[in-house]
């Protein structure tokens, strides 16, 4: 194990400048405002945090970019901002309004080249690439998982460790590996998957879709051998908290910074 | 008045949103009358110590940053900001201010069995000595790294804080007036904020 503690980094999705959340991409409902999010996930010891903007329509890109502007003012840790990334202008603007790092998914697929030209312009470490990831049995992806696109729409025929491999090589600081099956389903994270993943790709890996409890987290970090996990549903419904969390890792041994509130 | 030296490198807004917060005033500049005048001085950021370098000389900042550090002005290096302040860096073999004798090196594959370069995450600053930097912060402090190269001080009477990554190297470095960090006071949680407080406090 690196000697970095285990990070645990809410996600949140926004969506028209709310917080929603659903199971499998569908469904989303709203949960509420993402700033008071950000802003008790800051206080509550988060060591990072994600937002997701899953507008459908480009006009209402400026209402994220207000969202991003208002939660950089409280919150001083990483703070990293994805969703319908599709050119340097609009990694260059979420950056600007106080987003460390982008976080690119479709829009790397498409254009390969935004990883390479992200990383050049901003750093490696800016630069996250996200992958929607959904198990399959076609032969001819021999790690059994595919990458999927547009929110879980479009199936793209690439091998999700080969794309680890390519975004690593193309300059990607840290990969964001979110598992499709297990999506708001509070069942545990795709172990195999982050396992294959961290194993063969010498980047941090981020484990993402399904962690609700502690026993998940402990998992992902020791089995799936992440770097860091996300969670969403279980913070945003309250029904435990990062506090809490944090101070069960550790006492199993994991290494953790603790809450500020613990 | 705090200037943050525009190296136009990394995310300098950040640094000012933090000073922000804490109801300190600070602006991002290169002018070097204002940096000159100014009550602190702050060298922030991420990139590479050769572009950042570059950009310094072409500003005329380099004399200035020499001639205020030797003035004994308040001065706090971040990131990019403790790497420069030493004479030179393996990063694009940089010939940097060398305000504190000393070198900057890359972790090495041989060091670090294994870690994954650039560290990026939250480790541990192991403070060596009380300095004004460290007020009010007890028990283990977590901070925000993000480095492939690290600082090695010509004398240990400049280090500050210790971090453990492979190699134990010094993560925070004094001498005189200037205090500098390897680790991102301003995405460090309230543990950076309160540095940072304690650097905007230091000898008042």
């Amino acid at each position: 194990m690196s000697l970095l503690t285990r990070r645990i980094i809410p996600c949140l999705d926004v969506r028209d400048g709310c917080v929603t959340k659903g199971v499998r991409f569908k469904g989303n409902v709203e949960v509420g405002d993402p700033v008071e999010f950000g802003r008790k996930y800051y206080e509550e010891g988060a060591d990072e945090l994600v937002f997701y903007d899953i507008t459908a329509s480009n006009e209402k890109r400026d209402i994220m970019i207000d969202v991003v502007r208002r939660v950089a003012a409280e919150i001083f840790i990483p703070f990293s901002v994805g969703g319908g990334l599709r050119t340097l202008e609009d990694m260059r603007d979420v950056l600007l309004a106080g987003a460390e790092k982008v976080s690119i998914d479709s829009g790397a697929v498409r254009d390969p080249k935004l990883i390479s030209e992200g990383s050049k312009a901003f750093g490696r470490q800016c630069v996250v690439l996200s992958m929607q990831v959904e198990r399959t049995d076609r032969q001819e992806l021999p790690s059994g998982y595919e990458v999927v696109i547009d929110g879980g729409r479009v199936h793209t025929g690439m091998d999700a460790l080969e794309w680890s491999r390519r975004g690593r090589d193309l300059g990607a600081g840290e990969l964001c590996v979110n598992s499709i099956d297990r999506d708001g389903t509070c069942q545990g994270f795709e172990l195999e998957l982050t396992r294959l993943i961290a194993e063969k790709v010498d980047i941090p890996v981020i484990a993402s879709g399904g962690g609700a409890t502690v026993e998940h987290l402990v998992e992902a970090f020791t089995q799936g051998k992440a770097d860091a996990a996300i969670l969403a549903s279980v913070l945003h419904y309250g029904s435990t908290s990062i506090p809490e969390l944090k101070e069960q890792l550790v006492q199993r041994g994991i290494p953790i910074r603790p809450s500020p509130l613990g | 008045m705090i200037a943050i030296v525009d190296h136009e490198a990394g995310n300098l807004y950040s640094v000012k949103r933090a000073f922000l917060h804490l109801g300190v005033e600070a602006a991002i500049t290169s002018d070097t009358g204002i940096i000159q005048s100014a009550d602190r001085i702050v060298i922030p950021g991420v990139g590479r110590a050769g572009t950042v370098m570059e950009s310094l000389r072409r500003k005329g900042l380099v004399q200035v940053l020499r001639r205020c550090f030797k003035e004994g002005k308040t001065m706090l290096g971040i990131c990019i900001g403790i790497q420069i302040v030493f004479e030179r860096s393996e990063e694009d073999q940089a010939s940097c201010l060398g305000l504190v004798p000393g070198e900057v090196k890359r972790f090495r594959a041989d060091e670090v069995q294994g870690l994954k370069v650039p560290q990026m995450g939250w480790n541990e600053v192991k403070p060596v000595r009380p300095h004004p930097l460290f007020e009010g912060i007890e028990g283990h402090a977590y901070v925000y790294f993000v480095n492939s190269y690290y600082p090695v001080p010509a004398s240990r009477e400049t280090v500050l804080g210790e971090t453990d990554y492979g190699v134990t190297f010094a993560s925070a470095v004094a001498c005189g007036r200037l205090v500098a960090t390897q680790f991102h006071l301003e995405k460090s949680g309230p543990i950076g904020l309160r540095m940072l407080k304690n650097f905007c406090e230091w000898g008042e």
